[in-house]
């Protein structure tokens, strides 16, 4: 019988001391947490995407890799698109495109396509980022102006937010060992420059821009499209706004 | 202190020795010997954003070109080319505004190079200009007939295939593979010019497709094609609400 | 970059199936986060087992008391080393301690529980080998004199009040342990069921899922020790001992199945978006491991096993080497079958994209850091330290001896 009384209250004890305390700490938001709106004048960015403004040329893949030093073998991308193949008989096949793919002829085949499009994809700097609450060092955090950064001093290189981002959006850099993604081209918006990927883009199938601007691009691709963002099931709060986005798209 | 530790059982007294080593070493250490910057997590992401802000530009931007191509700048502006940037093709050039002499940027002359963006593509948007980049004027550069600050067709398109590939191949292989696009649409001459200011008509009644599709269709042209009666046939819609007109499908 | 390491990706391209985001194609979390959980898993079971001695009074698992204890502590100190070796940054583990980060269980759990555990079982080391120290040190000269006399603290306190504040500090020591080590495997299962990114991993019931596996090896190795290392050191295995234990293991294993299941029916009912590529993982890259290995060899098989020697317990109950062949046969099976679970959990959460649309393939290495021998090394590694442990803080005359089901003290308790 006392065996089992000291038991119960050490495990008591035990939950009260460790188990909760560590469990409480686990619920904290994160330093790094930016949820609350932004103040007055702050810039918060965010992105826009055309979905059917995209011809799937890939220039913004291309200038991407070139101004952010991203390895140009076809395992580490900071941007990609995909490209949806819908057919009559209900099947979709996705791939993923790289600049002067094979261009399908398909004059025949062209009969038995339902819908096709090109999807860009880039990391959503989400406001409620899960790479960032799972990062153990604090290497990833939200600036205050919504971008998501890895700072490669004190990244370790555990891959725990490449697991955690549901968009495939990250990858260990070769080189540096360290965790990287797109950056919105921090570099160049923080001089009053678009991003590249925007830059290069031959139909404005992206936009970007200040979320708080009166009267922006971005302003008036929220205003006048159908806004969707990807997985909003898993309330991340993606940033990258989608129009005329797909159901099939994931 | 012997007589302080002597009010525990001697294994405990030794252990909270040992405790009390351990804690004053790890405040040593803590507090004296590891650097505050290494534990102030803000101080980091304020060290990597400043290291983020300094990293290098390659991409000049959309108006820095203007600057000393005015001229190129200002063609550009009016052709169907205004929303590229100069970037867009002829790669990165911020090196070059930084020396204009020794740095070019590539000019891109093959014709390996339009393609990407306007070879014929069924997952391209509608209306987007495509040509088979193996049949349109083989060997040809692009430059040749078009001008890429100002690109135009060196003759307005007769065929509305120019640059509604996708839709001009799905009804080569349809039922309506011997209909002109201008059988059901009114094309504006302007159209062919400048397409977003005017657009074809379309049709707007039951009985447009009626002219060949009703029971007591005239059109010389409908002699073999499926018949319905109007009255009845889908009566609460109009007909493309169904039938996709570029490949009108039936059911068998 | 490594050339080696992008030519190994290219061989990857050809092999996926359907479509994965560009980035998936690497699996981030290779074969040393496999052997991660396999290892925190026997510590926790391992401890568990020792538990049921002291807390709940199992007397006939005497014997396996201290082995447990030093198999706990052998699996332990080697259990952040796969961690550190998998970081792409191993020089930078510190960071971990300096600004961790408090909504990453990774962080906070991680290290809570690891140093919790620690200082429980140094503790309760510590406590079980005292008087045990002060008597060999007695004895001895030289080095393993000074060794004793170090790690006993220098005490010499061998009388009453100090003996009967041992036994009772074990007790508690014992009995806070067990919701520490139940905390240490549940939080690596967290560390997985907590990332709603990905739906193989993201479940409330994978940290008991994890838990009660680990429970399950920790019991299964140290049977497994007690029935190898016991003959090996001139004693004769206690037939009562491993009958007792391998009830445990079979109460766990029945647990652990149940729970897996219950998964398992779960997700097929519910029968979510993601249920299309997950039954095709299953069945075209996990075919071997899960339902061959995890779920046929490592459960089913053991479970029918011992089912038997308790079925028909007149014909096992006389021979005891028949027994003991089937406990054997168990126990192996069962490592293989945890290990196993591992790899599908941490290989398989990799496998699929999160697109839904694709499978790619998992090519270990052979060598280096996150190759087969690597990992091998630290497998072996625990036992090399269980070795040296046992020279310092010898177990033998505990795990030789003989209890009966009155349970009769021995020597140590």
């Amino acid at each position: 019988m006392n065996g089992r009384r000291t038991f119960l209250r050490g495990f008591v004890s035990v939950l009260l001391s460790g188990g909760a305390i560590g469990g409480i700490l686990e619920i904290l938001p994160s330093k790094a947490d930016a949820r609350e709106v932004p103040p007055k004048g702050q810039k918060w960015y965010g992105f826009g995407v055309s979905v059917d403004k995209c011809i799937g040329c890939a220039r913004c893949m291309e200038a991407c890799k070139n101004e952010n030093n991203v390895p140009r073998e076809p395992f580490f991308f900071r941007t990609w698109v995909e490209r949806y193949i819908t057919r009559k008989n209900g099947t979709t096949v996705v791939k993923a495109i790289g600049p002067n793919e094979e261009q399908l002829q398909e004059a025949a085949s062209d009969k038995s396509i339902l819908r096709s499009f090109f999807v860009p994809k880039l990391c959503n700097q989400c406001a409620s980022p899960p790479c960032v609450q799972v990062c153990p060092v604090g290497a990833t955090f939200q600036t205050k102006d919504g971008v998501v950064l890895v700072n490669e001093k004190t990244c370790i290189g555990c891959r725990y937010c490449i697991q955690a981002c549901p968009y495939g959006a990250r990858y260990l850099h070769p080189v540096t060992h360290t965790a990287d993604k797109c950056t919105f081209c921090y570099h160049r918006i923080s001089h009053g420059l678009l991003p590249a990927c925007v830059e290069v883009c031959p139909t404005q199938a992206r936009v970007f821009g200040d979320l708080n601007a009166a009267a922006s691009p971005m302003s008036r691709f929220l205003r006048m499209n159908k806004i969707h963002v990807l997985k909003p099931g898993l309330n991340t709060e993606p940033k990258v706004y989608y129009a005329s986005l797909d159901g099939e798209v994931r | 202190m012997g007589k302080f530790f002597e009010r525990f059982p001697d294994p405990l007294a030794r252990l909270i020795v040992v405790v009390l080593a351990l804690a004053v070493v790890g405040v040593v250490v803590v507090f004296g010997l590891i650097p505050e910057s290494m534990m102030d997590v803000k101080a980091q992401w304020a060290d990597a954003v400043k290291r983020e802000e300094a990293r290098p530009i390659k991409y000049a931007g959309f108006h820095a070109c203007a600057e000393c191509h005015e001229e190129l700048y200002d063609t550009k502006k009016k052709g169907y080319h205004r929303d590229l940037s100069c970037e867009t093709c002829h790669g990165a050039a911020k090196a070059h505004t930084e020396d204009p002499d020794k740095v070019k940027p590539e000019i891109p002359a093959q014709r390996a190079f339009c393609p990407q963006c306007h070879a014929y593509n069924p997952s391209r948007p509608r209306g987007f200009p495509m040509i088979n980049p193996v049949a349109h004027n083989p060997l040809k550069a692009c430059a040749s007939c078009h001008n890429p600050h100002d690109p135009k067709p060196p003759t307005t398109p007769k065929e509305c295939s120019a640059c509604h590939g996708e839709i001009a191949r799905m009804k080569a292989v349809s039922h309506h593979v011997q209909l002109a696009c201008t059988k059901c649409h009114d094309v504006p001459q302007r159209h062919k010019v400048s397409p977003r200011s005017v657009r074809p008509s379309k049709p707007q009644t039951r009985e447009f497709c009626g002219k060949c599709h009703g029971k007591d269709a005239t059109d010389k042209m409908a002699k073999n094609a499926p018949k319905i009666d109007l009255a009845q046939h889908g009566e609460k819609y109009v007909c493309w609400q169904c039938h996709y007109p570029h490949s009108p499908e039936v059911e068998q | 970059m490594n050339p080696e390491f992008i030519h190994t990706l290219h061989e990857l391209l050809p092999q996926i199936q359907g479509y994965i985001y560009p980035n998936e194609i690497e699996i981030h979390w290779g074969l040393l986060i496999v052997v991660y959980p396999y290892i925190t898993g026997v510590v926790a079971g391992a401890f568990i087992l020792a538990s049921l001695v002291k807390v709940f009074n199992v007397k006939e698992v005497q014997p396996l008391y201290r082995l447990s204890l030093l198999t706990a502590l052998a699996y332990l100190l080697v259990a952040p080393m796969a961690l550190v070796a998998h970081l792409g940054h191993p020089e930078r583990f510190y960071e971990i301690l300096l600004t961790p980060q408090t909504s990453s269980a990774m962080a906070m759990f991680g290290f809570v529980y690891a140093w919790y555990l620690m200082a429980v079982l140094l503790l309760e080391i510590w406590f079980v080998h005292r008087t045990d120290m002060i008597a060999w040190a007695e004895q001895e000269t030289g080095v393993m004199r000074f060794i004793h006399r170090t790690l006993a603290l220098f005490s010499r306190d061998t009388g009453e009040r100090a003996v009967a504040f041992d036994h009772k500090a074990l007790k508690v020591i014992t009995i806070v342990g067990i919701p520490s080590a139940f905390l240490l495997h549940g939080y690596v299962g967290f560390i997985f069921g907590s990332i709603k990114a990905n739906p193989w991993w993201s479940s409330v019931l994978i940290p008991i899922v994890f838990l009660f596996s680990a429970i399950v090896s920790g019991i299964a190795l140290v049977i497994l020790l007690y029935m190898v290392i016991t003959p090996l050191t001139g004693g004769k295995i206690s037939m009562k001992c491993v009958d007792k234990a391998v009830d445990f293991l079979f109460y766990a294993v029945i647990v652990d199945f149940s729970l897996e299941l219950v998964d398992f029916i779960h997700r097929v009912y519910q029968s979510e978006e993601e249920i299309k590529i997950l039954s095709e993982m299953v069945m075209n890259k996990l075919f071997a491991s899960l339902i061959i290995v995890q779920v046929l060899l490592g459960m089913l098989v053991p479970l029918t096993l011992i089912s038997l020697t308790k079925i028909f317990w007149r014909r096992f109950h006389l021979n005891e080497d028949l027994r003991k062949m089937v406990y054997f046969i168990a126990v192996i099976l069962i490592q293989f079958g945890i290990f196993a679970t591992r790899w599908n959990v941490v290989i398989g959460g990799q496998m699929f994209s999160k697109s839904f649309r694709g499978l790619t393939t998992y090519k270990m290495e052979f060598g280096g850091i996150e190759g087969l021998l690597f990992s091998i090394a630290l497998l072996a590694l625990p036992i090399v330290i269980l070795a040296v442990l046992t020279k310092i803080l010898p177990p033998w005359e505990e795990m030789h001896s003989q209890p009966d089901s009155e349970g009769v003290e021995v020597a140590g308790s």
